[in-house]
């Protein structure tokens, strides 16, 4: 660790700087969130019905055990020798009792928490669904992470609270119960025995707000902690190689300090509770001791019923506590259950019209009529933009940064719906035809290659189930990546982890363009990588390409000089506006934006800075 | 800060699979046995928690011997009810038993709170300590293990695992003290009463110790199975999430969800399978122990009758089977958080114990910058067999000397980047030497070593902070001057300006999106800040384009002329004004010289000159 005192703070911070402002804790009870709960509950009505019938039943026993024991002992002990049988008949009775207790016992137990574990899978597998549907402009602006937590944390925050809300209703049973068999059985001595309940209520409410505080501290600090480490395990290659180890540990290091700090505050809170609940659970005992022992020696009570008294005495509190926990449980998990059903409401902007029809697969034309789109109202990307692109033609898309190619390119396979204008796809509006079909029809390669784990020969054929390993290896063989992949361990079985990190940047472009041939879509969208590789690869990967295009329809977000002079056609975008279209001789002799940039060398039309850009478009408007 | 020893079968961080395999057949004693050792090095924190549940326990023992106490008392004078004299003594004998049943409930709360917030604290002391060592560990680990290893994993251990072992601590060990402590205390007091009273109120001690002993075995083994499933559901979640854009363009959500159900479907089985196990051994536990329960009761009862003991003394023993019923319930819990802190510990220590295979020589002393001259010397390197990667270098000779620019250029595959990540020391060389003003590189400390040596990526990861925390992330003393002037040095700063917020502009996940160039211009800003000794552009100007490159290229000359410059890239037009250029090939320098040397050669570089300048000739037409 360096010492830092002598040096002024360092611009620094791990984990993230974006603060959540997250509800920890809700309503007690949420009508709304209940309601959307009970859906997901509705299936397992009858299993939620047994498990009741067996929380209620082990209720009962652990209630009667102590009446069979007074019974043993007032009716049968008490009276001598006499009474042989009817204690061996309380014995019995009690033997029964406890075998239904172990028999309640074990439904309520098994039931709950199979339940509890269902409807935990149930409620991730239809968020997760849902998040496969849900609009992209929604993942667009939702951090994984967050997503995650969603998936995890607060889903188990509803399985805490079905599963302790179900032993919830035995421990309100039992309080009752105990109350009852008390007044019962003495009225007097009852009454006076609760008599300790109020206060500790009010002990009660006066801690909550404060412990509550506490809790939340150590909650925030918790998750502060894990963030930082989050960050030290995805950015460790610039951790290490910048040598932000000691500044970070030392940061990291007062985050987990904090926390600590935080839980023995916390820890202070709930454990202070223990003495004032034995306390007054001493005073209750002490109240049947002295009263009740009294009462017994004006002959007023059976010995019996006192001791029977300081039995349920004993076990007054526990219920009392585990409801108070239940309250806090329920309140966190109405918080967890507003954030699940947010993104479960999410709406599906991109939806199946009833009657979509599947796209055949012959025609693979494109055609973008008067498309005006954006995402923020009022700030169109693309404005009024129409271009038709024929089967089997390859069309360069070029324009600076902010142009918006891509998000034409996304369009063109229904990532988000139009604001006004029709994109045709074979001939259909892509809103007539069903999403899978145009999925099938319309292949992607990203500009970041993204793999995923598994092995080499997966990845390739990813959804294409038919596809056998002559397919992959087939297409691996035709992007030229099949040489370096039979060089892997394990060759096409190797295991990619960790985002295929192993692999060079041109290796995993490659595999991803045998992905996507492998698709063997009709119309292939290629947002062309920027950065560029080393000649050689640079020449393996304009054959793949080459092979890639062959007999489809190709709209190439181009970054290379290469790729956009072999296109057939050209389309320049500036500011959502097409501004030129021509193959490279047309546009070279038009003289306009095109040609100005391509006559500067820049080897990528994206990153030409804004300055210039600027001056080409000014003298554009001379000319 | 306590330090986690590590254990003397050293494992290189290169042989880890990832995977935490359990000897069945052994038990586990080995971990658990750590976790403890841990514990107890909060010496007084562990007396205070330990003396405080033992006095716990005997208090709590005491509460049914009053309790009994007050039922004799009230009881016995029932025959002699009448007489004024010993009613009045009746009743200052029911008042004594009284204050002392709320003394002992008073002593025992306190004892019992101070049991809990000691053995938590240490527990969270536990935890704490873990968590550093952890983050410690992840940075001291090869990169090359960090390639191999799924960062959803490593969060799994940093969180899920720590809070398993530590959990164990706040209620295991002190749990099962106190349990001990009242089936021994009982076991005194009830012995003393009746001998088979009280030999039938433990009757249940063996077989529930029994059961719970097979239970934790199986739990143990089910744990660890849940987790790597949990493990793999994750991974899966963060996948699909991370590449929705891939999903989407392939259209291939059924799949996706087929797959997360496959996975889903085996971890919730073994949710099942473990909650099956737990709620039949806890359950059954319960049962014996009532059963043990009714037995005193029949017996307990028969003998009262005979007089032979009193009712009190029989109230006293079911009382005190009263006591132990919460103890028994926890047992289960007890040995399911016993497996759990067995599983996770392993996984944890199976990450801590690991050596990393670059590490500080016993000698090594901080590296000594006098003129900053690096050589290498007859160099030979092959990348471990396990590295998964064949490439090798061979009989490598270079010399970088301060305010020199060295290119080094080649097919891919060459090595280049290797000779890059050995300067640093990312791997250790096979035979030869590396130096850098004469010290070996294995020979210095490999802090100094990297402070030294800065390499400039192709990819940088942006973390989720504002521009100049990024920009500062190798150096974060910098000042805002230097942060602009590197910036501006990497043509970056007029854009940085032109944000809404400037430099306090957030990037990464989240934040605004940068393209491909920027990102690496950032990366540049980040490498010219940090005052190191050797520079190195590792293919880190690829997405830049070359008019902009040229400009870089000019503006960091006064930066950088002090220092010694390595500039690997595929585009000669990045290196061809280096001072000298190597060729590499199949790890061995083919060609060396200046750019009009190698040109005036005619061998490869030429070649490959004349590649790219035809692309250029033709790009001119």
């Amino acid at each position: 660790m360096t010492d830092t005192s002598d040096k002024p703070a360092p611009l620094a911070v791990v984990g993230s700087q974006i603060s959540y402002d997250e509800e920890l804790f809700g309503k007690v009870f949420d009508r709304w969130v209940i309601a959307r709960f009970w859906e997901y509950m509705k299936p397992y009505k009858r299993r939620i019905l047994l498990a009741v019938a067996g929380v209620l039943v082990f209720t009962f026993t652990q209630l009667a055990i102590p009446l069979v024991i007074r019974w043993a002992i007032d009716d049968a002990v008490a009276n001598g020798p006499d009474a042989r049988a009817l204690l061996h008949s309380a014995v019995i009775v009690f033997f029964g009792i406890i075998t239904m207790n172990y028999i309640a016992n074990q439904v309520q137990e098994s039931i709950v928490g199979r339940l509890a574990g269902h409807l935990l899978f149930d409620l991730r597998r239809a968020m997760y669904a849902h998040l496969q549907v849900v609009s992209l402009s929604f993942m667009d602006r939702t951090e994984v992470g967050r997503l995650m937590s969603r998936l995890q944390g607060d889903v188990y925050a509803l399985q805490e609270f079905l599963e302790s809300s179900i032993f919830a209703i035995g421990d309100l049973v039992l309080l009752l119960g105990i109350v009852v068999v008390l007044l019962s059985l003495d009225v007097r001595l009852g009454a006076l025995t609760l008599s300790v309940v109020p206060i500790l209520l009010i002990v009660r409410i006066v801690w909550l707000p404060l412990a509550r505080k506490a809790f939340l501290r150590a909650r925030e600090t918790n998750s502060s902690a894990n963030a930082a480490l989050a960050e030290n395990v995805h950015g460790i290659r610039a951790v290490q190689e910048l040598g932000r180890e000691d500044v970070n540990f030392d940061l990291f290091h007062e985050k987990a300090a904090d926390n600590l700090d935080a839980h023995l505050a916390a820890s202070k809170f709930t454990n202070i509770m223990i003495p004032i609940v034995d306390t007054l659970t001493g005073l209750a005992m002490a109240i049947v001791v002295v009263v009740g022992g009294g009462l017994v020696l004006d002959s007023t009570l059976d010995i019996g019923v006192m001791v029977a008294f300081l039995f349920y005495v004993q076990r007054f509190f526990d219920p009392i506590r585990s409801l108070t926990i239940q309250y806090s449980i329920m309140q966190r998990a109405m918080a967890a259950g507003h954030r699940i059903f947010e993104v479960m409401d999410v709406t599906v902007d991109i939806q199946d019209k009833p009657g979509a029809v599947d796209l055949d697969g012959s025609d693979g034309s494109v055609e973008f009529d008067h498309v005006t789109f954006g995402y923020v109202k009022d700030q169109p990307v693309l404005k009024d933009v129409s271009f038709r692109v024929e089967n089997g033609e390859t069309v360069a898309v070029v324009g600076p940064t902010g142009s918006g190619k891509t998000s034409a390119m996304a369009l063109a396979h229904r990532f988000y719906d139009i604001w006004d204008g029709t994109i045709r796809v074979g001939g259909h509006d892509v809103r007539d035809v069903t999403q899978n079909s145009l999925g099938k029809h319309v292949a992607m390669v990203l500009q970041e290659p993204f793999l995923f784990t598994g092995t080499v020969f997966e990845n390739i054929r990813y959804n294409k189930e038919g596809a056998t390993r002559h397919d992959v290896i087939g297409a691996a063989k035709a992007v030229g990546a099949h040489d370096f992949i039979v060089d892997l361990p394990d060759g096409y079985d190797t295991e990619l982890d960790q985002g295929a990190a192993t692999l060079s940047l041109g290796q995993r472009q490659l595999l991803s363009f045998a992905r996507a041939l492998v698709a063997d879509a009709r119309i292939l969208i290629l947002d062309e990588a920027t950065a560029n590789v080393d000649s050689y690869t640079e020449l393996k990967i304009q054959q793949a390409l080459a092979r890639l295009l062959e007999g489809r329809t190709a709209m190439v977000i181009a970054h290379r000089l290469a790729t956009i002079r072999g296109a057939d056609r050209i389309i320049v975008l500036q500011d959502g506006v097409v501004i030129e279209t021509g193959n490279h001789n047309e546009l070279m002799k038009l003289g306009g934006l095109y040609s100005r940039l391509y006559k500067m060398n820049y080897a990528s039309f994206d990153d030409i800075p804004e300055e210039e850009i600027a001056r080409l478009t000014k003298a554009d408007g001379e000319t | 800060m306590h330090s986690i020893d590590t254990k003397d079968n050293k494992r290189l961080d290169l042989n880890f699979d990832g995977r935490y395999k359990i000897d069945v057949s052994k038990v586990d004693t080995g971990v658990l046995w750590r976790i403890s050792e841990m514990a107890f090095q909060n010496r007084w924190r562990m007396a205070v928690a330990i003396t405080a549940t033992l006095l716990a326990g005997i208090f709590q023992i005491f509460v049914p011997q009053f309790l009994g106490q007050a039922v004799d008392e009230a009881q016995g004078l029932l025959g002699a009810a009448g007489e004024v004299a010993s009613r009045a003594s009746a009743e200052e004998a029911l008042l004594t038993t009284a204050l002392l049943l709320i003394g002992a409930s008073t002593l025992r709360g306190f004892c019992t709170m101070m049991q809990n917030y000691q053995g938590e604290a240490v527990g969270q002391i536990i935890g704490y300590d873990l968590r550093m060592a952890y983050y410690r560990q992840l940075q001291r680990l090869s990169l090359s293990w960090h390639d191999k290893v799924h960062s959803g994993d490593l969060m799994t251990r940093g969180i899920l695992d720590i809070e398993g072992v530590r959990l164990w601590v706040d209620t295991g060990i002190l749990r099962f003290i106190l349990l001990m402590t009242l089936l021994t205390g009982g076991a005194i007091t009830l012995l003393q009463i009746d001998v088979v009273l009280g030999l039938l109120s433990l009757s249940f001690a063996p077989i529930v110790g029994l059961t719970a002993s097979i239970a934790r075995l199986k739990l143990r083994d089910t744990w660890l199975a849940l987790q790597e499933e949990l493990s793999s559901l994750t991974k899966v979640m963060e996948e699909n999430l991370g590449g929705i854009r891939v999903v989407r363009a392939f259209a291939s959500q059924a799949f996706e969800l087929v797959r997360y159900d496959v996975i889903s479907a085996r971890a919730l089985a073994m949710s099942h399978r473990r909650i099956a196990l737990f709620v039949k051994s806890t359950t059954s536990m319960t049962f014996v122990y009532f059963c043990s329960m009714g037995l005193v009761l029949w017996v307990g009862g028969e003998k009262a009758m005979d007089g032979e003991i009193t009712l009190g003394q029989l109230a006293e023993c079911l009382a005190f089977m009263t006591i132990l019923q919460m103890p028994v319930r926890q047992i289960g819990w007890m040995i399911n958080s016993i497996a759990r802190a067995s599983t996770c510990g392993g996984r944890l220590f199976n990450v801590l114990d690991l050596e990393p295979s670059i590490a500080d020589a016993p000698d090594a002393k901080p590296l000594e910058i006098t003129e900053g001259v690096v050589r290498f010397e007859n160099v030979d390197f092959a990348y471990p067999a396990v590295a998964r990667d064949h490439r090798t270098l061979t009989g490598i000779n270079l010399e970088i000397r301060p305010g020199k620019t060295v290119g080094i250029v080649g097919p891919p595959g060459s090595g280049k980047s290797t000779i890059a990540q050995l300067i640093a020391r990312y791997y250790d060389i096979t035979s030869g030497r590396i130096t850098i003003d004469g010290q070996d590189v294995r020979d210095v400390t490999l802090e100094s070593l990297r402070h030294e040596v800065s390499i400039v990526q192709q990819q940088p990861f942006l973390f989720t902070a504002s521009v100049d925390h990024n920009v500062a992330y190798g150096d974060p003393w910098a000042g805002r001057s230097g942060i602009e002037r590197s910036a501006a040095a990497a043509q970056l700063h007029n854009y940085i300006k032109k944000l809404p917020t400037g430099y306090g502009t957030l990037v990464g996940e989240r934040g605004v999106s940068l393209s491909g160039g920027q990102r690496q211009r950032l990366s540049i800003a980040r490498g010219v800040l940090v005052d190191s000794t050797v520079l190195i552009f590792d293919d880190s100007t690829a997405a830049v384009d070359a008019a902009t490159e040229q400009r870089i290229r000019g503006a960091i000359q006064e930066i950088v002329k002090e220092r010694a410059v390595v500039i690997i890239a595929h585009r000669l037009s990045s290196l061809m004004h280096a001072d000298e250029i190597v060729f590499l090939d199949d790890g061995q320098i083919v060609e060396r010289g200046s750019h009009d040397e190698l040109l005036a050669l005619g061998g490869r570089y030429r070649a490959l000159y004349d590649l790219q300048s035809s692309d250029d000739a033709e790009e001119g037409a």
